[in-house]
């Protein structure tokens, strides 16, 4: 990205009223000095909208604003970013009419978009209507000399998903409690894991690769399946490559961390926040010590911790720009100094802010 | 002889079913603790409910464990009402807000038992009153 692009998404991001420190991006670190910018792109991320019917054509409001605003904010972006990537958790509990009035919303981008599985769109008919309107589960595509995955990171034990529940419907709902004792842990598979071994095979070491998947594909906390249980086996797939960057949705929070190679980022969901797990004073969870979380919401601002994300991608790793609908937007980018990704601000503890505590 | 009498009736009666108001059995207490629980359980019944508001969303789909309710800080000063309130008036605020419900009377059996499964989530945390 060249300065001139910067100063068009500032005025974007002016232009939508926001309370947004532009200048807290500094231009110098937007732009790094090896990049080739002929291969520097950036993509819009949108995840987690949980469009949930009451009945006939009654929605939940509040859940439809969020994922209209992202994709009407999406459209406006300058420049345009070269895809859109839907990040999982489309529907609350998978049914046709909320997968069909989440596509249509959807069908508002004029960008090209590309989708990742969630349970919440999985676990009613095991993705089928889904296949139907966004094509296959996991995929990889190449753009800009970066590899591109897609996994569908929330399949889990077979006794589980084909033998354990009365009904289909039953089944939905018991991996749609986040918190469900009923639930069962993620797992990418062993089947899909040799499709991913396959297909990384005929990938050059030194290529960059970025890894979407809906949950972390690393161990967060097991209790509300901030977590993927092979994530190793996954881990080992792409440890052999330079530049690894993992992009997953599901926890509706900002957490980053680093382990060995990879770099990993989640995303913001449009529709509520979840708690980190460190809230939770029954269990014990490991949340990357490198992550400065949100702030802590404010419920009386609908659509306060909930929000959307663009990544710059540049010399193939990421930065992700986070706007917050109430609240100042954060960019967390891959630190070449460091070798981790870091937020540009608040990464220093004496710049962190009382909200950012969560207890 | 009369004075002996006196001392066995008393005798009867303390090992009797009158006990002294200070005198309990870990019976009593295992009882008390089922009574209590069985109002917990039926609060996370509730809390989990698609059904406690009127359009689908149960409490837990933001708190999942009753997380980030912060029932040890109450009462406070709630920032965006401008007063000091109890937990029970939040419980309200989002039975009408996200929940598009309706309020529970405040000595509801229902808002007692919301509040015991969300205080049960953070037990063992220490008390804050005010803390924001």
């Amino acid at each position: 990205m060249n300065p001139t692009d910067l100063a068009g998404r500032r005025d974007f991001l002016k232009g939508m009223g926001k309370a947004v420190a532009a200048g807290a991006v500094p231009i110098s670190l937007v732009k790094l000095a090896f990049a080739d910018p002929a291969l520097d792109f950036s993509f819009g991320y949108i995840s987690d909208s949980h469009i949930q019917q009451i009945s006939g054509t009654k929605f939940v409001n509040n859940w439809d604003r969020g994922l209209i605003r992202a994709v009407a904010e999406t459209n406006m972006l300058n420049p345009k970013p070269d895809f859109v990537v839907f990040g999982g958790d489309l529907a609350q509990l998978g049914s046709k009419p909320e997968l069909d009035h989440g596509a249509e919303i959807l069908s508002k981008l004029r960008h090209k978009l590309y989708c990742v599985m969630g349970e919440h769109d999985y676990y009613l008919d095991l993705g089928e209507y889904w296949s139907k309107l966004f094509g296959p589960h996991n995929y990889s595509f190449d753009h800009k000399g970066v590899h591109f995955v897609v996994l569908n990171s929330i399949l889990t034990h077979d006794e589980w998903t084909y033998n354990r529940w009365p009904s289909a419907e039953q089944r939905m709902l018991e991996m749609a409690g986040l918190d469900n004792p009923n639930g069962s842990p993620f797992m990418v598979g062993e089947k899909q894991r040799a499709w991913l071994a396959a297909d990384l095979a005929k990938v050059a070491k030194t290529t960059p690769l970025v890894v979407f998947s809906h949950s972390p594909l690393q161990k967060l906390y097991k209790g509300w399946n901030f977590w993927t249980d092979d994530a190793e086996e996954v881990q080992a797939l792409l440890a052999p490559f330079d530049k690894v960057n993992v992009i997953y949705g599901h926890v509706h929070q900002i957490q980053y961390n680093q382990i060995g190679r990879i770099s990993f980022n989640a995303v913001m969901a449009t529709a509520w926040p979840w708690p980190y797990p460190n809230t939770y004073a029954q269990a014990e969870h490991a949340m990357p010590v490198l992550t400065v979380p949100m702030n802590r919401a404010d419920p009386f601002f609908e659509r306060d911790a909930t929000g959307w994300q663009f990544v710059n991608t540049t010399s193939g790793r990421v930065a992700l720009e986070y706007n917050l609908y109430n609240n100042t937007n954060r960019t967390v980018a891959w630190n070449p100094a460091s070798g981790k990704p870091e937020d540009r601000v608040y990464q220093d503890p004496a710049k962190q802010v009382p909200p950012q505590i969560h207890y | 002889m009369n004075r002996k009498i006196a001392a066995l009736a008393v005798a009867a009666v303390v090992a009797g079913a009158r006990l002294g108001a200070d005198e309990f059995t870990k019976k009593d207490q295992e009882r008390w603790e089922k009574e209590y629980m069985s109002v917990v359980t039926k609060g996370r019944e509730l809390f989990t409910s698609p059904k406690l508001g009127t359009n689908g969303v149960a409490c837990a789909q933001c708190h999942p464990n009753a997380a980030n309710t912060h029932p040890e800080t109450y009462p406070k000063f709630q920032k965006q009402l401008g007063r000091v309130i109890a937990l029970r008036e939040m419980i309200n605020w989002c039975l009408q807000q996200p929940l598009e419900g309706k309020p529970l009377a405040l000595d509801a059996p229902d808002m007692i038992a919301l509040e015991a499964y969300v205080a049960h989530e953070r037990r063992g945390v220490k008390l804050a009153p005010g803390k924001h």
